[in-house]
């Protein structure tokens, strides 16, 4: 009879390790987030330059420093962030993470910037040509990513305010900042051929 | 010695799993979140899919039987081989290859449920609700003319068909929507297996240890991944195009219509092995239970399918030789081609290797596989023959191509998918499936399949297109489209016959026992069906039999692995 078998334990069975579930499942998001993108990066360089009217990135785009050094800098905070909150030191968490946000708004700030002017004053729209087309499809499905993640950061930031935020969820937050750095890692390639590449 | 029981399961119906009335069971589909629940779930709405896009398949046949037939109208034509090619990959195939994941997967690796319970539900209502959105078109869509409308610009939706201009109305956005919809689903679900197969494995079973289907189950999933975005961005694209006025597909302001079939192909290949390796792996379970010998190669079986998955991400442009690539271009993606058969034919051998010299037992899981292994090689041959990119000039889109995936997809994923179904009906039902109405599906099939498809590929050799509404007398092809007509008829026949068999053996069938197949992986130490939670205590495996080392404590695997 089966029931009455009995196996001696494998000696891997003790201490038997396996990776930590969110962790995985974020890697798997990153994966197939990182897939999206290249597409969209794809259809971006294969049509530089085949716009059959103006305006061309060389007439209207200026390279975004200040973005970029605010996105990237978001980076640093939310490591400082995590570093306090896994020595305990909740002002400073609170203070970091806030910053992050603080980083994250005034980016978007900038792009919302940048949009005006180009739809208003040098009248690029995402109907207007091919370049319109891709650029705004580019930048804003990689903007729409940083919503999403603000909008994290916001969660746990107001959970945090009414004390909620313990040590119990120190690996989410490490998944959100995660999920952070993916969003930084993605703009320095749109960066790259947006603004760099594709000027 | 320590010693650790892996204990059989108790049948217990906790108060009110099985409510009296209907609205009690219904109510408990909706709030499930059990792995189990949702793999039938998917299955069954699956098979309802499945019924219907066959019959679309059954009038398309009806209405090519004949020359200058009038029994469906052009525009009808169109839109049923849209909506049977568009139905029978995203809401057959795709939901078989979640249901099957989902039900098997955490059994067979000694879990007690998915890795991500509530997203699993998630992943199922999104699929539900995007099958529903495509198939509301009939009523929802407002065409040309106001004549209802489905999508009808075939299941790769080539560019510039979809553009405003020629797609009037909004069917080719119910396509686009609904497919982002079952998109999300499938990618939470793929999400889901890959962590579970991973992070949920019981004690002992380290990855050289996991059932064969469970490391198909992740190759597949990692190709899901991976695959599909190129699908969800390309028709983002496309939204943007029809509704923002944006040019990637316009080719009068620059825009190319050859990228959309790129981006559709770099999803749409992989999509082909991320189907077909889900029947290998129920072909890699069933062969060695019924042939009574351990698989043959295992570690052999996982890298091949690591390959197919690597290479399939470099062939996509093989189906289109014929849109004008530089010859470097078809020559690599000639080359690419041809490569995928070397661990698939390794796989092929594999499985001849397990039966080689085994005590084969011809239950109706068996003959699914062997006739599976049979109409796969020859798919294979024919796919070899399209690979080659100067026969490919003469043979695209005829009827050709459409008997070779045909092949590939009825005789290879829909043989393995029956194979599953037979060899897994007892321990999801508690029932075995009645075998000579099996064995009358069987043979029915099998005829059916060779007298359509077989045939099917004659009138592609004279020249006949695919996608034709009607043709003229006297061409050669009407004997061959008859033929195939009455093949498809058969199938249909055995179809239905499968469906009483599943309806009639969930009540009146012969109860399963625990363990009908003598099967050696963790999911048949359970009761049929398992409870709830699976496993009581958590299984402790030694080897890749773990079920074996139980059953033949003197001889146990784990000695000699």
């Amino acid at each position: 009879m089966i029931s009455e078998a009995y196996l001696p334990i494998a000696p891997e069975a003790t201490g038997w390790k396996l990776p930590s579930s969110r962790k995985v499942a974020i890697v798997c998001l990153i994966l197939t987030e990182t897939s999206l993108f290249s597409i969209f990066v794809a259809g971006y360089v294969f049509y530089i330059g085949k716009s059959l009217t103006g305006p061309t990135p060389r007439e209207v785009l200026d390279l975004p420093v200040l973005a970029t050094i605010f996105l990237l800098s978001s980076s640093v905070t939310i490591v400082l962030a995590e570093r306090a909150f896994n020595r305990d030191r909740v002002g400073l968490f609170k203070l970091c993470w806030f910053a992050t946000i603080v980083l994250a708004g005034l980016f978007l700030t900038m792009t919302a910037v940048e949009w005006r002017k180009l739809i208003y004053h040098d009248g690029l729209t995402i109907s207007t040509n091919l370049f319109g087309t891709t650029f705004y499809s580019l930048v804003g499905l990689h903007a729409s990513h940083v919503i999403v993640g603000m909008c994290l950061l916001l969660l746990v930031f107001v959970f945090s305010l009414g004390g909620f935020v313990t040590i119990m969820h120190r690996e989410r937050l490490q998944m959100i900042s995660w999920y952070w750095h993916f969003v930084d890692a993605v703009w320095v390639v749109v960066l790259t051929v947006v603004y760099v590449i594709g000027r | 010695m320590a010693s650790q029981e892996i204990s059989q399961e108790i049948t217990i119906t906790p108060a009110g799993a099985l409510g009296s009335s209907l609205v009690d069971r219904l109510h408990g589909l909706v709030i499930t979140v059990d792995h189990k629940k949702l793999g039938l779930m998917y299955i069954g709405t699956a098979l309802m899919f499945l019924v219907i896009a066959g019959l679309m398949a059954i009038s398309i046949r009806l209405q090519l039987a004949i020359p200058v037939n009038t029994f469906l109208e052009p525009d009808v034509f169109n839109r049923f081989f849209t909506m049977h090619g568009t139905s029978m990959v995203f809401l057959v195939g795709m939901p078989l290859i979640a249901g099957l994941g989902n039900y098997l997967v955490p059994l067979m690796v000694g879990a007690r449920d998915m890795a991500f319970p509530r997203m699993n539900a998630f992943g199922y209502w999104m699929f539900l609700f995007g099958g529903l959105l495509l198939y509301f078109s009939y009523l929802g869509a407002p065409g040309l003319a106001g004549h209802g409308s489905a999508p009808d610009v075939g299941w790769f939706a080539y560019a510039p068909l979809t553009g405003r201009a020629f797609s009037r109305g909004t069917s080719t956005d119910y396509w686009i929507l609904s497919l982002l919809l079952t998109s999300v689903g499938s990618t939470v679900s793929a999400i889901n297996v890959i962590v579970t197969a991973i992070t949920l494995r019981c004690p002992g079973m380290n990855l050289m240890r996991m059932p064969l289907l469970v490391w198909l189950m992740l190759v597949t999933n990692f190709m899901i991944l991976l695959a599909l975005p190129a699908l969800s961005a390309a028709q983002m694209m496309l939204l943007i195009d029809r509704y923002l006025g944006g040019h990637f597909f316009d080719t009068q302001a620059g825009g190319s219509a050859v990228i959309w079939q790129h981006f559709f192909w770099i999803f749409g290949h992989p999509e082909v092995y991320i189907l077909i390796i889900p029947a290998f792996a129920c072909v890699s379970e069933i062969v060695p239970v019924f042939s009574r010998k351990p698989i043959f190669g295992y570690p052999v079986m996982v890298g091949a399918t690591a390959m197919i998955g690597l290479i399939s991400v470099s062939v996509w442009a093989h189906h289109m030789f014929s849109v004008g690539m530089t010859s470097v271009g078809n020559t690599f993606f000639a080359i690419s081609t041809f490569m995928v058969a070397v661990p698939t034919g390794i796989k092929i051998f594999n499985w001849l290797g397990t039966m080689y010299g085994g005590r084969i037992r011809f239950d109706l899981p068996m003959l699914f596989c062997i006739a599976f292994l049979f109409q796969f090689l020859i798919a294979g041959l024919t796919g070899m023959m399209l690979g080659v990119a100067p026969l490919n000039w003469q043979l695209t889109d005829s009827y050709f191509v459409v008997a070779h995936f045909h092949y590939t997809l009825v005789g290879g994923f829909l043989f393995g998918m029956f194979a599953g179904f037979y060899y897994w009906y007892p321990k999801a039902v508690g029932r075995l499936l009645d075998h000579r109405l099996g064995l009358c599906h069987f043979w029915l099939f099998v005829i059916g399949f060779h007298v359509c498809f077989d045939t099917m590929h004659f009138p592609g050799l004279l020249g006949m297109p695919r996608r034709i509404f009607t043709y003229d007398a006297g061409r050669g092809w009407e004997t061959l489209n008859l033929v195939t007509t009455l093949g498809a008829l058969c199938q249909a026949v055995a179809i239905l016959l499968l469906v009483i068999n599943i309806v009639r053996s969930a009540r009146k069938g012969k109860l399963a026992g625990n363990d009908p197949w003598d099967a050696w992986t963790l999911e048949w130490t359970t009761s049929s069906p398992p409870p709830e939670y699976n496993f009581a205590t958590p299984p402790i495996v030694r080897s890749r039999r773990p079920l074996w080392d139980l059953k033949h404590p003197e001889d146990p695997d784990w000695k000699y692995e």
